[in-house]
This record gives structure tokens, sequence and C-alpha cells, in this order.
């Protein structure tokens, strides 16, 4: 369960959001607005990368402002970028550098990342460089990052948006896929049909909370 | 990618764990900066081209070494001659041949990773200071994983510029160059923040 | 230390680091044209400067001795793709040292400055430029054994180094301009 607690956010004079209040209890949650409507924002709070001004957020119970490293846990992020969320040159070591903390030892690390990576298509890249992959795969290997840790929420903050049309369509297939809750902000409407809640944002405000089909009808008009 | 200068070996010098290695070379610059003895100092430096043999440097290798070492050392004998006469310009040259060579002998012959865990040992005395020697090989790894990031940023900024016919422009290319690599900086950031950086 | 703390370290780490990376690519970079010259010139000595300027002291100069310390243990990220050990222990090695001193310098003075415009950053950039010669010369010294011929052949940098210092600050100014929070920079967004 993800709580939104009369959640505002502001940057200086600029406010981005205010008066937000949802129970997020659903497998496969989307967050849906123009830029600027705020959802990135609230998308990275529920990891606590970036806190509440007022109100306050719940993941599992826990506030990311008090508990940050036990959420982060639970939560993985992937972001829209890969390029700056790779961080180590090669497939492998990157993977690895997620479970720099669990205790295992090198080879241990280096054994479950090559794991994951096959797992995911990305088999026998564990010793390439990182920057030599294409576009989808990065994006691909920023997913495995986190899911080698086994989170159980993963927010997606407008994954596919730098990728290309079949990369998109593999992403969203292996993302439908995974056993994970999952809170996706995009602007791609068609990755939307088979998920459970779509909560759209306007000006830092829900302006509507429904099943996919109403919920994107109301996103449509305000656009339009 | 950035492989260094490192030349795989079997050599004494090779198998040489790499904190020996580093500390006798910081032995011989202090020696070498305090010897003033023509004589001894171009001992040394024979004994630093022995150890070229000892551990079967390529000639590749070699001539690299000799073409940065003949550049310096010209440059600096007609100076110093001319400054501070031949004796003095002798000496000074004798100096750099001892140290520069003695020092890319231990980069050729020592893999950059065997360093980072010389170094890592080296520190773990200064734990008790915050210092936090297990962090080097994750700092080493994340900056070379942005150089290649920045490489390619650096690439389109520099085409963008030549689009707006503006290459010859330092303003045109450091300032985009500058700001996307911030924005980098921040995104790489709020990266290993979501991958438990930072938490305690 | 007055340089606010961003909420989250990861983003301290991250920028002194892609600075370090930053200074790299300078050097790798084939140079750039400055004003009608034809041959390209090296920009990579304006990195320490920039990193000071820009990152603040603490993270600018921390940024300088992470990449100096890559460029000891054996990676050649120094321009013209030198580096290891060896470059600490040439004459000019001193110069190499005091960017360290450069950035810390350079940073101080931009952040007890109210405002940061173009005659801050010089003056800062300029004060950077003399804390590398403060370093720098004695080192010389040492090494021909002559401090006062040390101090008289440093002078051949001087002109090309004003030149950096110049450059620096018209950079720092107008990434200043376009990101006018950026001492205090709390991660923005818009989305």
């Amino acid at each position: 369960m993800i709580e939104f607690e009369d959640v505002g956010h502001s940057y200086g004079e600029r406010v981005v959001l205010s008066e937000v209040n949802l129970r997020l209890s659903e497998r496969r949650v989307a967050f849906v607005g123009a830029n600027g409507s705020g959802k990135s924002t609230l998308a990275r709070m529920i990891n606590g990368l970036v806190l509440p001004s007022t109100g306050r957020v719940l993941v599992d119970g826990l506030d990311p402002s008090r508990k940050g490293r036990e959420v982060r846990r639970r939560v993985g992020f992937v972001f829209t970028n890969p390029d700056s969320q790779i961080v180590m040159p090669t497939a492998g070591e990157d993977v690895a550098f997620s479970l720099r903390r669990s205790g295992l030892s090198a080879g241990e690390r280096a054994a479950r990342a090559a794991e994951i990576l096959t797992e995911h298509g990305l088999g026998g890249y564990a010793d390439h460089p990182a920057h030599q992959l294409s576009g989808g795969q990065k994006q691909l290997l920023a997913l495995c990052g986190m899911l080698v840790l086994d989170p159980d929420v993963l927010v997606c903050d407008e994954p596919t948006t730098l990728l290309d049309l079949r990369n998109k369509r593999q992403f969203c297939t292996l993302l439908a896929g995974l056993r994970q809750r999952v809170v996706l902000v995009t602007h791609d409407l068609d990755l939307l049909g088979d998920f459970d809640r779509v909560i759209v944002l306007d000006g830092g405000r829900v302006v509507a909370d429904d099943e996919p089909e109403p919920a994107l009808r109301h996103y449509r008009k305000l656009v339009g | 990618m950035l492989g260094g200068w490192y030349e795989p070996g079997s050599s004494p010098l090779h198998r040489t764990p790499a904190g020996w290695k580093l500390l006798a070379l910081l032995g011989l610059a202090a020696v070498v900066f305090v010897l003033r003895s023509p004589g001894w100092l171009g001992g040394i430096c024979a004994a630093v081209v022995l150890g070229y043999a000892l551990a079967r440097i390529s000639p590749r290798s070699c001539l690299r070494v000799a073409r940065t070492l003949g550049v310096l050392v010209a440059f600096m004998f007609a100076l110093q001659w001319w400054l501070l006469g031949l004796d003095a310009a002798v000496l000074v040259c004798l100096r750099i041949v001892a140290a520069l060579t003695a020092a890319n002998l231990f980069t050729i012959t020592t893999r950059v990773d065997d360093v980072v865990s010389a170094v890592e040992r080296g520190l773990r005395p200064l734990r008790r200071f915050g210092v936090r020697p297990d962090r080097l090989g994750l700092l080493v790894g994340l900056t070379l994983q942005s150089v290649t990031v920045l490489s390619k940023i650096a690439a389109e900024v520099r085409e963008a510029a030549k689009a707006r016919g503006a290459q010859r422009s330092v303003i045109a290319f450091a300032v985009p160059f500058l700001i996307r690599t911030l924005r980098h900086a921040d995104e790489l950031g709020e990266a290993l923040a979501a991958r438990g950086e930072g938490d305690r | 230390m007055s340089e606010p703390r961003s909420p989250l370290p990861a983003v301290d780490l991250a920028r002194t680091v892609v600075f370090a990376a930053f200074i790299a690519v300078l050097g790798i970079f084939p140079g750039i044209y400055v004003g009608g010259s034809s041959v390209p010139i090296v920009i990579q000595n304006a990195g320490p400067l920039l990193a000071g300027s820009i990152l603040g002291a603490r993270r600018g100069a921390a940024s300088v001795v992470l990449f100096l310390g890559l460029v000891a243990i054996g990676l050649p990220l120094l321009s013209g793709g030198r580096g290891g050990i060896a470059s600490f222990s040439v004459p000019s090695s001193g110069f190499l040292i005091g960017w360290v001193l450069s950035a810390l310098v350079a940073g101080l003075i931009v952040s007890r400055a109210r405002r940061v415009g173009l005659p801050v950053l010089l003056l800062a950039n300029a004060a950077g430029l003399v804390a590398d010669y403060l370093i720098g010369i004695p080192f010389l010294g040492v090494y021909i054994g002559d401090l006062p011929a040390a101090a008289l052949q440093s002078l051949i940098f001087v002109p090309g180094d004003a030149v950096k210092v110049v450059a620096a600050s018209l950079i720092a100014a107008v990434v200043h301009r376009a990101l006018p929070d950026l001492s205090a920079r709390p991660a923005t967004r818009t989305g």
C-alpha cells in the first residue's frame, strides 16, 4: 500500500503539488499528465528522492523521510535516461553495484548479476562495456540493476520516452510480466490498456482517478 | 576502454605486489630529490633502465617512454644550461630521467585494479578518521563510466555548435557542455540515491 | 562549511565524480580554437578553475583530488593521453598538484560573493591561478635547485594561463546565469 496524505510540494515559490490524497494498492498504477503537472515529483516521493513540503507519504506503513533506507530497499526506481542510471563501466559490474551491501562476496555478486542479465535477455553481456549497448538494452540493464534487489514496488519515470517503438513494446511486455507492483509515469497512453488504475495530474492536483478508459478520456479532453 | 599503459607479463617486477612497488617508487623519488651527485644519479638511471630489460618491456612501450623523456629532457637541459649552467642542467636532467622512467616502469608493470586494491589496503588505518577506503573502487568505476557519458555529450555538443557555424567559439562549446554535464550529475545522483547510495 | 548540503548525499557524490570526469574529457577531447588561432589549445587546466567556481570549494577540490588520483593510479587522462604516477615526478608536476588549491581558492572566493558575476569570477579564477603557482614554482625550484630561476621560467606560462582564466570566467559567468540557483541548487524538476 502506498499512501499520500495531503501531500504538497514547492520548489521555492513554485508550487508543483498540492492536496494530493491517494491510497494505491493496485498492481499496475499509472500517473499521467502534461509536462510540469507534478507527476514525476509525486513518483519520486514514493522512494524518498523528493520529500513532501507538507503532508506525508507512507509505503507499506513506512515514511520515506524517516526510513529512507528501508523504503528504498522495497522500492526500485527506473529513470528516463539510461545513460545516467548506469553507474559502472560494464553491464555485470553495474548490476553487481546494486548488491554491494548485500553481504555477498564479490564472486557471488558477479554470479548473481550474470544470472539476472541472462534472465532478461542480456546474457553474455556481463563483461560488455555498458556504453556500447543499444538504448533499449541500456534501459533493460537499468531495470536489471533494480530487479536484482527483488523490490516489492517498481516506480518507472517515463522509462520508454527515449526508446524506439520496438524497444518500447518490448520493455512494456517485460514490465507487464513482473511480479512487482508497478507505478508507471508516462506519456504513452497506448501502454496503459491493461493497467488497473490511472491517475491524471494537472497543475499539481489529481484531476482524474479511474480505470484506464475513463481516466484517459478525461485526460484527452483536458489536453485537446 | 581506458586501458592505460599496463603491459601484461610474468617477470619478477610484474609479480611484485603493487603496494611494495609503490613504496619503492616513493622511496626512490625521495632519494633522487636529495642526491646531488651526478655519479649516483647516473647509477640509479642505469638501474631503472635495467629494470625495463628485466621486465621485458616491449620496444613499443620503451619507445613511448623515450619519446616523452626525450622532448622533456631536451627542453629542460637547454633551459637550465642557459640559466643555471651546465652542472645544474645535468643534475636536473638526471633527476627527470630517474624519476620519470621509474614511475613509468611502475605504471607499465602494474594493473590499475591492483593499484586500487593496494591503495585501499594502505588507507585502511585511516578508517578511524572517517576515510572509507572500500569506496575507492566505486569512485574509480563511477568516474570512468562518467568519462564515457561525458565524451558522448561533448561530441554531441560539438556537432550542434558546428551545425550553428560556431565551431570556433569556446563559449558555444563549453557552456552547453557544462550545463549538460551538471544535469547528468544530478540525474546520476538521483539514480545512485535510488540504488541506496548514501543510506547508512 | 557555508555550502548548502543537498538533501541527498548521493547528489554530492555524483557532482564530484562527474566533474572529475569533466576535467578528464577536457583533456581527451581535441583542443578548442580560441580567437583567430588556427592551432587548437588544450583547456584541461581551466578544468580545476571551473570546478571551483561552479561546484564550490569543497566539492570542486574533491573532484580535482579524485581526478589526480585516477591519473596517479595509471589512467591516461591528462591531455595528450598522459597519465601514471610519472606525471607527478617531472619538473612541472607542482603545477598539477596545485590544481587542488586552485579549485579550493576559486571556490572559496565565489562562495563569499553576494552576487556571482563576471568581476567576482575573474578575481576568483585569477586567485586560483596564483594558488597554482604557489605550489608549482617551489616544486620546480626544488627540482632544479634554484627558486628564483624557477619563478623566472614559470613566466612563460603566464600569457596562456591568463587567457584560460578569462575563458573560464566567461564560461562560469554564463553557466551561473543559466542556472541561477547553482550554489544552492536543489535538484530542479519540471515534470
